[in-house]
């Protein structure tokens, strides 16, 4: 069995991470998980965008000596990927900042719990009840619409 | 079940990508740009790193709505966290090992990160590396001993100048040549420290840029606390 081609190599490292990624983003119940899977994805794609624009018997696109020379690969996408790993570490800051913030106002972390409470925070602020299910049951005292006014005050 | 069907999904999903990619030509990059630039780039710029003159060079305007987003996000992570944590001058100091690797990297991550900067018109590297170095470099002695003050005001003046040398730099090339952020000063011989015109002072402001937003950011994270609502 021969070794698998270079190409298939680094691509199934690329769409891996980039997979690893996806996965952790939906799967993944705890924030700071998210955040770290986003950096994974991250990861993958500026990979890919490297690959793209790689060349065989290509060397840096840096000059050395005055020589310029015969073969480099694609400048452009090492500045892109440059800036972008630049941008992704400011954002990734940013997130968890935010995550901070969500952990201090909320205590918890965890995203179930945080849909929850902030239904309940935006349900009232809006002034409106909570969205109940059509399958829930209905109270024994009062119907289904009372007992959503009473969420409402 | 969820988790499965996630696990499959993904797979699919990497599966497909696979195979569009597998049709692709590897190796063979169909981008004519980039092999347009290589050939251009040592006549037009003078930068012995083409990397460098893609990005302050060609995309030179690109690179300044990416200091922007820096911007953007160093200062709405202040918005978030807006008040000091009132226990911060009482976090305990890290382990022996930390604070003597802290002292004995400074320096060197210093030296390290503005050699980088200076070079990144002729070696690999350049102002967003060499930034987030300095921005480690500073960072490095906030983790080893919190207790001490972060001095703030100063890297938000270095961090503005930076920023507006580099909008200067693009201005006067705008006034002297025609285009915004055109190089100027002439182009020097390759591959010496003063070649290719204003290429190596932009970067200079990059990374001042890049190092005090990144450091102040940390330690903002590290200082403050979210105020409740």
């Amino acid at each position: 069995m021969s070794p698998p081609d270079l190409g298939v190599i680094l691509f199934t490292a690329a769409f891996g991470l980039a997979g690893i990624g996806i996965l952790g983003i939906v799967i993944s119940a705890h924030l700071v998980r998210i955040v770290l899977s986003i950096v994974l994805l991250e990861t993958g794609a500026n990979l890919l965008l490297m690959l793209s624009g790689f060349r065989f018997d290509a060397v840096a696109p840096v000059i050395v000596d005055g020589v310029v020379p015969a073969s480099m690969v694609d400048p452009v996408p090492q500045a892109l990927v440059l800036t972008a790993i630049v941008i992704g570490v400011a954002v990734q800051a940013f997130m968890m900042t935010l995550v901070l913030r969500l952990r201090r106002v909320y205590g918890t972390l965890d995203i179930r719990e945080l849909r929850d409470l902030l239904e309940r925070d935006l349900a009232r602020e809006a002034g409106v009840g909570l969205p109940g299910s059509e399958n829930a049951p209905v109270p024994a005292t009062g119907s289904p619409a009372v007992a959503r006014g009473e969420g409402s005050s | 079940m969820r988790n499965a069907l996630s696990l499959l999904f993904i797979a699919g999903l990497a599966f497909l990508l696979f195979v569009i990619t597998a049709g692709l030509d590897f190796g063979a990059a169909p981008m004519l740009v980039g092999q347009g630039i290589n050939q251009a780039s040592p006549g037009q710029v003078g930068a012995a790193n083409i990397v460098t003159s893609v990005v302050l060079g060609y995309r030179a305007l690109d690179t300044l709505g990416e200091l922007a987003i820096l911007f953007a996000a160093a200062t709405a992570g202040g918005l978030m966290l807006g008040r000091p944590r009132a226990d911060a001058r009482h976090d305990p100091e890290a382990g022996f090992i930390l604070l003597a690797a802290a002292d004995l990297l400074f320096p060197l991550l210093l030296v390290v990160g503005l050699f980088i900067i200076v070079h990144g018109h002729l070696t690999p590297g350049g102002g967003f590396q060499g930034g987030v170095i300095l921005a480690a470099a500073f960072f490095l002695p906030l983790l080893a001993r919190p207790g001490t003050h972060f001095n703030h005001p100063g890297f938000a003046v270095v961090e503005g100048l930076a920023g507006a040398a580099f909008i200067v730099i693009g201005l006067l090339g705008l006034a002297r040549g025609g285009e915004f952020l055109m190089p100027l000063l002439g182009q020097g011989a390759m591959g010496s420290l003063l070649s290719a015109g204003t290429l190596p002072l932009l970067y200079i402001a990059v990374g001042l840029k890049v190092g005090t937003e990144l450091a102040g950011l940390m330690a903002h994270i590290a200082e403050y606390e979210a105020v409740d609502p």
